[in-house]
């Protein structure tokens, strides 16, 4: 039997036509793109430019603000994840997501790990336990944290809690993970660290990670988006984007004569 | 154990998962919280409807006049002694309250430093956490007999002592709610009459006062609606006697004081006496209830301002 | 400014040092009248006293009142009057039937008030939408709060112990108390769900949690403090509460000790109440009173030391 999938291109995400509002306000203008598997596509632009709504629309956390409204679709895997047969809760353990601050919830760093796994129905112990060695060292905290699991993950340091979280996302086995700028409240050797590890995670995971900082984007990722005001400006290859953007405004931010 | 079957059991979860608590829940908790409501109605129309039985029977002149005897052989209900004592024990709780809370306010907020104020504030909670009952025995058993020196014609039961008593009672209310009110006050506004060479007393009266002044005249209108509705400090210590007097070294009753007589006495149910406990609950409750409005209508404008 | 004299001196250090930010006197064209100025900081001076004395008032009358109370109760409060039953006699009489009857009040007022006031700040927090209906039960808590209590006693007598035949019993006086208090729990409550942080539940709901999830795995958890501080505040208010009792008529002289929630029953401070009364006729009474009213003080003291300590205990993890 033949692999249908080897021979035709996989998207993970393919975007097509995103408008979104707050209130009267529009902060996604007509966005296509498409998010290929096992790839890191990075997301830049200047603050306010909408790529932070935009991972938020991915996993329909940007739901949460009462006041948004969106138009087009958004394929996951080829199914668009405002249809009604799409649960938000199927979305959103299939597409996991990391925060800017670190947020572990405050409870011993096993709990923070199998939460996820937990609510979903997984109840045995032994079971539990496997998931969350796998996770903590699949997020490279294994070795620091395997002595105390049971201690309150705020007594972590911010680098620490931060790759806590990634293996509690980790814990209930996503496909993609977002990421809204992971490292932006993390010291340098911690933010080196988190970009090590996601050379890892590129090869289970497909990781979509907002950053502010140009440098990150060129060094972890295949794809880089440029967004401006709303607009998705540029989407290409990292190296491409990087070296030769075929936008001026592309060229203008990354050589810093804005934002 | 692998990344797949994990995937697949928790999506094989999420597929078998009713949604039965994202369904129920907001209903539940929007019965529970509605259980609050029902309360607040519940009050009113037990209030009313036998208040409305009571005013059948007992004509509106009757109730405007100042004889009050319930229980002698032809009752009248003359409601004006109760007023009367309300009013008077009221007024002289907030005669203590009112300077003595704002001076203690103006003092926490503009002029104590950090350490004292630490120490200061959690004497005034204990004092406004002490139970009323507490505050009535020592009306009547200290502050009567030290005033009985000093007017010797002080009655045993009379209305000045409790009114003290209420007074000192409500002097945290008035004090913190008033000190909130001054510390609102952006201190742009402070440091500017400060800048100018103004002296602390003159920025507090010449700019923070004003500038608070409806926070402060809320806490005031509070006070007034806690002073009304107080009950076992005028119960215990100003007695139950209707005379309708001014007089304030004699005992008078207080409309709380009122119903707490009747109803631990025997009056039986379905009496004109009964229901013009009802009636007098209603006037109190109209009295606290407006106040409080007004209280909230001055707050809710003062934090409009900034 | 070091080089003027004293006079000078003392004007600017009352002026310029409570405010860091102006660190120089502006150079004036006013010529200060010296006068004018002492004048102004006396009175400064004089305010200040005044104002600290009313604050030392409060401290004083707290004084006097703890001073007469412990020492009325001195030589009465003893074991024997923990343990004892009501009696005529005062030298026989204890306070035992008041203390079971506080406390089986409270298991009453306890569970009551825990499931209505955290369900009702649940739902104004968590899943009301701004709306009439919001609004309504917003309005309706702060002014239930501010109702007198007697009022309560009335509702209580009216719907608890006559519409359904409660009488006086433990179940008429642990509901009517339980909705007087009710307020202060669903205040509580719901500051202590506001304040956990957006951050936490944002990491929930990522994880795929329905909102019910979040709200029993998460948020509870970390408000508990919070809404157990503004619950032990709620119990303290009932224990110390009589008006509302009074008014459902509980006997003056109960001998039998509550054994279930049926029963009759007094607490502290209808004894106090009580005893006060009859100090005419038995002036010990009054002694009584002031050993009850320190043994209601010091069970209000702990209480609110233990949600103290809770507070500060669980302050501030993030």
């Amino acid at each position: 039997m033949i692999d249908i999938d080897q021979y035709i291109t996989k998207y993970v995400y393919d975007v097509k036509g995103l408008n979104l509002w707050y209130g009267d306000n529009q902060a996604l203008k007509d966005i296509n793109m498409h998010v290929m598997e096992n790839e890191i596509t990075a997301i830049i632009g200047p603050s306010g430019c909408g790529k932070s709504t935009f991972v938020k629309t991915l996993n329909r956390m940007i739901e949460n603000v009462p006041i948004v409204k969106t138009e087009g679709e958004i394929l996951y895997n080829g199914r668009n994840i405002f249809s009604s047969k799409m649960k938000v809760e199927e979305l959103r353990t299939r597409v996991g997501m990391v925060f800017q601050k670190p947020n572990p919830f405050p409870k011993s760093i096993y709990e923070n790990v199998v939460y996820g796994p937990k609510i979903h129905g997984v109840k045995d112990k032994k079971t539990l336990m496997e998931i969350a060695e796998q996770s903590l060292r699949g997020a490279a905290l294994w070795d620091e944290v395997k002595d105390r699991l049971n201690d309150n993950a705020y007594g972590l340091s911010g680098g620490q809690q931060q790759r806590l979280c990634i293996a509690r996302t980790m814990a209930v086995s996503p496909e993609v993970i977002l990421m809204d700028e992971p490292t932006s409240a993390l010291d340098p050797v911690a933010t080196m660290r988190i970009e090590e590890l996601m050379e890892d995670l590129k090869k289970e995971y497909t990781v979509i990670i907002v950053t502010h900082n140009m440098q990150q984007a060129a060094r972890i990722s295949d794809k880089t988006a440029f967004f401006l005001s709303g607009e998705l400006i540029e989407f290409d290859k990292t190296n491409k984007i990087f070296a030769n953007p075929s936008d001026k405004r592309t060229e203008d931010y990354i050589t810093g004569r804005f934002g | 154990m692998d990344n797949n079957d994990i995937r697949e059991i928790i999506q094989q979860n999420i597929k078998k998962k009713s949604h039965f608590s994202d369904r129920v829940m907001p209903k539940f908790f929007l019965f529970m919280a509605l259980i609050s409501v029902v309360i607040t109605f519940g009050i009113v129309y037990t209030l009313i409807f036998d208040s409305i039985k009571f005013f059948s029977q007992v004509p509106i002149r009757e109730v405007f006049s100042t004889n009050l005897s319930p229980l002698s052989r032809e009752p009248s209900f003359g409601f004006l002694p109760l007023l009367n004592g309300t009013f008077l024990t009221t007024i002289i709780a907030m005669l203590v309250a009112v300077p003595v809370g704002m001076a203690a306010a103006i003092y926490l907020s503009q002029f104590a430093s950090p350490r004292l104020r630490k120490v200061l504030k959690p004497v005034l909670e204990v004092l406004a956490g002490i139970p009323t009952i507490v505050y009535g025995f020592f009306a009547y058993s200290f502050v009567t007999p030290l005033l009985m020196r000093l007017i010797p014609s002080l009655g045993a039961k009379n209305v000045l002592s409790p009114g003290i008593v209420m007074g000192i009672m409500i002097i945290p209310m008035v004090a913190s709610l008033s000190e909130d009110a001054m510390n609102a006050v952006p201190t742009i506004m402070k440091e500017g009459a400060m800048g100018l060479g103004s002296t602390r007393l003159e920025t507090t009266t010449k700019v923070i006062i004003p500038a608070s002044i409806s926070g402060i005249v809320a806490s005031i209108v509070l006070a007034v609606s806690r002073a009304i509705g107080e009950t076992m400090i005028v119960t215990i210590a100003s007695g139950s006697s209707k005379n309708f007097t001014f007089d304030i070294t004699q005992s008078m009753q207080t409309m709380t004081a009122y119903i707490v007589e009747f109803t631990s006495g025997d009056a039986g149910s379905g009496t004109v006496g009964y229901y013009s406990l009802y009636a007098v609950g209603l006037i109190l409750f109209v009295f606290t209830l407006g106040m409080n409005l007004i209280a909230q209508h001055i707050a809710r404008k003062y934090r409009e301002e900034y | 400014m070091r080089d003027r004299n004293t006079e000078d001196f003392v004007f600017e250090e009352e002026v310029y040092s409570m405010n860091e930010k102006i660190k120089k006197p502006v150079k004036s064209q006013v010529t200060f009248n010296k006068n004018r100025i002492s004048r102004r900081i006396f009175l400064n001076n004089s305010a200040k006293h005044l104002f600290s004395l009313s604050t030392v008032f409060a401290m004083v009358v707290l004084g006097i009142l703890l001073y007469q109370i412990v020492s009325g109760s001195i030589g009465w409060l003893d074991w024997q009057f923990l343990t004892s039953n009501l009696s005529i006699f005062p030298e026989k009489a204890g306070i035992k039937g008041a203390i079971i009857g506080t406390l089986f009040l409270m298991m009453i007022v306890i569970p009551v008030t825990l499931v209505l006031g955290v369900a009702t700040a649940i739902y104004l927090e968590e899943y009301a939408n701004e709306g009439r209906i919001q609004r309504l039960i917003k309005i309706n808590i702060s002014n239930l709060a501010s109702v007198p209590s007697v009022i309560f006693g009335l509702l209580g007598l009216t719907v608890f112990s006559r519409m359904l035949s409660l009488g006086s019993s433990i179940l008429a006086g642990g509901l009517t108390m339980s909705l007087l208090v009710l307020p202060i729990v669903v205040v509580a409550a719901q500051e202590a769900l506001r304040s956990v942080p957006g951050f936490l539940r944002e990491a929930s709901y990522g994880m795929g949690a329905d909102k019910w999830t979040t709200i029993w795995r998460v948020v509870l958890p970390v408000s508990i403090p919070g809404i157990l501080t503004g619950a032990i505040l709620a119990i303290s208010r009932a224990i110390g509460e009589t008006a509302p009792l009074v008014v459902l008529g509980i006997p003056t002289l109960i001998m039998k000790i509550p054994s279930g929630i049926m029963d009759d029953f007094t607490v502290m401070p209808i004894q106090i109440y009580y005893w006060t009364l009859d100090t005419v006729l038995t002036p010990e009474y009054a002694y009584l009173a002031s050993a009850t009213i320190v043994v209601l003080l010091v069970t209000l003291f702990v209480l609110n030391s233990v949600a103290i300590i809770i507070r500060n205990k669980f302050q501030k993890t993030f």
